[in-house]
C-alpha cells in the first residue's frame, strides 16, 4: 500500500489476437506505466492482470476507467480498473 | 505483490456472490441545532444535515468506482429527535414537523434512509419522549425516508413496561396509518433493548449522545460470499467450518475497512466503526438462511438452527474483529424474514415459526426483524412479543429489536410485498392466547442481577 497510484487492471473474455497490444497501446497513449503483467487462459477464457502506475497519467482515474471499459467493449472483453489498495486490504494482513 | 488469483477471487465475490458494502452512514449530531423556536429548529436541522452530508452520495459513488465494490446505500443517522425537539415541541404534531424536515433533508442530499426519529426511554419517559412516540404513526405515514427507533429497555435499567405497552399501540396505529401501503410504516419502526449508539443499519440507526459531531460508520455484508466458501468444505468437521467462516469474514470486513477509511478521508469526517453484520437481501444467494442450509440444515428453523446460527455469529465476529481497527454497531448475523429469500422459503414450508425465530435471536443480532403478522393482532399481543424480545436482550446483555408489521387487512396465508431491499413476506401466525393483564400492569421490570449466571 506504499503507492496510492497503483491500479490493478483486469481483463476477462474470449481470447483473440492483440488484446494485450491494444490495452498496452491505450495505456501508453495516456501516460500510464505498466509495472507487471500476468495472464492465463482458463477453459478458453483469457484472463489478464496488470499492475500499473497512474502517477504521471494524462487523464484522471475515472477517465481511464471509462476509456478502458469502452476499449473492452470494442474488443469483446471486460476490462476493469480498480485501486490496488482494495486487493491489498483483502488479501494481506 | 497481488497475484492474478487474488484479483479473480475478489472480483468473483462481487460479480457472482453479491459482495457489497451495505451502507455508508454518516452520524450527525444535532445538538447545536436546538432552539426553543420550532421554525428556527427545523431550519437549523435542515441546514446542518444538508451541509455535513452534501458530498456523501457522490463520494460513495466515487469509492464504488475506484475499488470496484458496490456500495448499496448511503444513509444518515441523527441524534435522537426526542431530545433535539424537547425545548420546541409541545405536542406530537410539533414533532411531525421535524420528521418532515428530516425527510426533506434526506431527499435533498439523495440518501435512501435517515434514522434517528428516536427516543431513549429505557427507564422512564419524559413528556417530550411521549410526544415523539405518539407522533410516530403520522410521522411514518407522511414521510418517505425517515426511520424511527425507540429504546425501551437495557441490561442496566431493566424494561420500561409503560413504554412497551405504548409501543404495542403505536405499532398498531402506524400499521393503520399506512394501510394503503400494506402497513409499510412499521418497516421503518424498531423497538430496541440495549440499542447501540453507532449502528449504521436501518431502521434502527441513530447518532448516540456519546458520539462526536459527525462520524462515518460502515456496514458490510456478504452472506453469499460465506455461503460459497462453505460450499467448498461440505462434510468437513466443525473446525474446518469455523475456520472457513472466520477467514471469509476477515476478507469481507477488510473491504468495509478500506471503504470506511477512504470515505472518512474524502469527506473529512472521522471514521467511527465497522459494523460487521451479515446482512441479507432478497436477491438469490444473498441469504443468511442459505448459510444455515450450507452448514447442514434442510431449512432454517430445523433442529440445530440455533446452534448453527450461534457458531456462525461467533465466527463472523472472530474473523471480522481482526480485520478492522474499530468494530461496533450490531455486528452479527441478521435474520430479517422478508429480506431473506431462504427465510421466506422456510416460513412458507412451515420450517420456521415465530417461536423458533425468537430462540434464534438469543444468539445473534438482532431480533424479530421484518416479520409480517396478521393485521388483526391486538396491541397487547404485540406488546407481549416486544416484552419477550426485550427480556432476551436485557438478560443476555445484548441488543435485541422488534420490527413487526401487523399488515392491516391481511391474515395467515397472505403475502405482503414491501418492494426493494425490504422484500416480501408471508404473514406468520401469532400465538393468540391473551397477555393483556400482564401488559396492562404498568411500571418497570427491574434490572437483572449480574451474577449467578444460569
Amino acid at each position: 500500500m506504499e503507492n496510492k497510484n497503483r491500479t490493478i487492471i483486469s481483463v476477462v473474455g474470449k481470447d483473440t489476437v492483440g488484446i494485450i497490444a491494444k490495452v498496452c497501446t491505450y495505456l501508453s497513449d495516456n501516460g500510464v506505466n505498466v509495472l507487471d503483467i500476468s495472464q492465463t487462459i482458463v477453459s478458453g477464457f483469457f484472463t489478464m492482470m496488470m499492475i500499473v502506475d497512474t502517477e504521471n497519467a494524462s487523464k484522471s482515474f475515472d477517465e481511464i476507467q471509462k476509456g478502458l471499459a469502452t476499449l473492452g467493449e470494442e474488443i469483446g472483453v471486460e476490462i476493469k480498473a480498480q485501486k490496488e489498495e482494495i486487493f491489498e486490504m483483502m488479501h494481506r494482513i | 505483490m497481488i497475484n492474478i488469483l487474488e484479483v479473480k477471487e475478489t472480483n468473483k465475490m462481487v460479480s457472482e456472490e453479491n459482495l457489497d458494502v451495505r451502507t455508508i452512514t454518516i452520524g450527525i449530531s444535532l445538538f447545536d441545532c436546538m432552539d426553543s423556536d420550532l421554525d428556527k429548529l427545523n431550519d437549523n436541522i435542515f441546514n446542518k444535515i444538508t451541509t455535513v452530508a452534501k458530498d456523501l452520495v457522490a463520494t460513495g459513488a466515487k469509492i464504488e468506482r475506484e475499488f470496484g465494490i458496490p456500495i448499496v446505500n448511503k444513509r444518515i443517522s441523527v441524534t435522537p429527535i426526542a431530545m433535539i425537539g424537547a425545548c420546541a415541541c409541545h405536542s406530537p404534531e410539533d414533532y411531525v414537523t421535524i420528521a418532515k424536515t428530516l425527510d426533506r433533508a434526506a431527499k435533498t442530499v439523495g440518501v435512501n434512509f435517515l434514522g434517528g426519529y428516536s427516543a431513549i426511554v429505557s427507564k422512564g419517559m419524559t413528556t417530550q419522549d411521549e410526544y415523539l412516540i405518539r407522533s410516530i404513526p403520522e410521522a411514518m405515514a407522511t414521510t418517505e425516508f425517515v426511520c424511527s427507533s425507540i429504546n425501551v429497555g437495557s441490561t442496566k435499567t431493566g424494561i420500561n413496561m409503560d413504554a412497551v405497552k405504548l409501543m404495542g399501540q403505536i405499532v398498531k396505529e402506524t400499521a393503520e396509518a399506512t394501510k394503503d401501503q400494506d402497513s409499510l410504516g412499521d418497516a421503518k419502526l424498531v423497538v430496541f433493548c440495549n440499542a447501540p449508539d453507532d449502528n449504521p443499519f436501518m431502521a434502527g440507526a441513530f447518532h448516540g449522545v456519546s458520539e462526536a459531531d459527525a462520524i462515518i460508520n460502515v456496514g458490510v455484508s456478504g452472506p453469499g460470499v460465506v455461503k460459497t466458501a462453505l460450499s467448498h468444505v461440505r462434510g468437513e468437521s466443525f473446525e474446518v467450518l469455523c475456520e472457513t467462516i472466520k477467514k471469509t469474514a476477515f476478507k469481507i470486513t477488510r473491504v468495509g475497512q478500506a471503504v470506511a477509511k477512504e470515505a472518512s478521508k474524502m469527506l473529512g469526517i472521522p471514521f467511527g466503526i465497522i459494523d460487521l453484520s451479515l446482512a441479507p437481501t432478497p436477491a438469490i444467494g444473498d441469504s443468511v438462511a442459505g448459510i444455515l442450509e450450507e452448514i447442514g440444515l434442510q431449512r432454517a428453523g430445523a433442529p440445530g438452527t440455533t446452534a448453527a446460527l450461534a457458531l456462525l455469529n461467533d465466527q463472523v465476529k472472530k474473523g471480522g474483529i481482526m480485520a478492522s481497527s474499530y468494530v461496533g454497531g450490531l455486528s452479527g448475523a441478521f435474520i430479517p424474514v422478508s429480506e431473506d429469500q431462504g427465510m421466506i422459503d422456510a416460513v412458507n414450508e412451515g420450517a420456521l415459526t415465530l417461536e423458533k425465530l425468537e430462540a434464534m435471536t438469543c444468539v445473534c443480532s438482532v431480533g424479530l426483524d421484518m416479520v409480517a403478522i396478521p393485521g388483526k393482532t391486538s396491541a397487547e399481543t404485540i406488546s407481549g412479543i416486544i416484552a419477550d424480545e426485550m427480556a432476551i436482550g436485557m438478560i443476555n446483555q445484548k441488543t435485541t429489536a422488534v420490527r413487526l408489521i401487523p399488515v392491516i387487512g391481511k391474515d395467515v396465508g397472505d403475502v405482503v410485498e414491501f418492494g426493494g431491499l425490504l422484500g416480501y413476506a408471508p404473514i406468520m401466525p401469532v400465538n393468540e392466547f391473551d397477555c393483556s393483564a400482564f401488559v396492562n400492569r404498568g411500571g418497570r421490570i427491574p434490572a437483572p442481577v449480574h451474577s449467578f449466571k444460569n
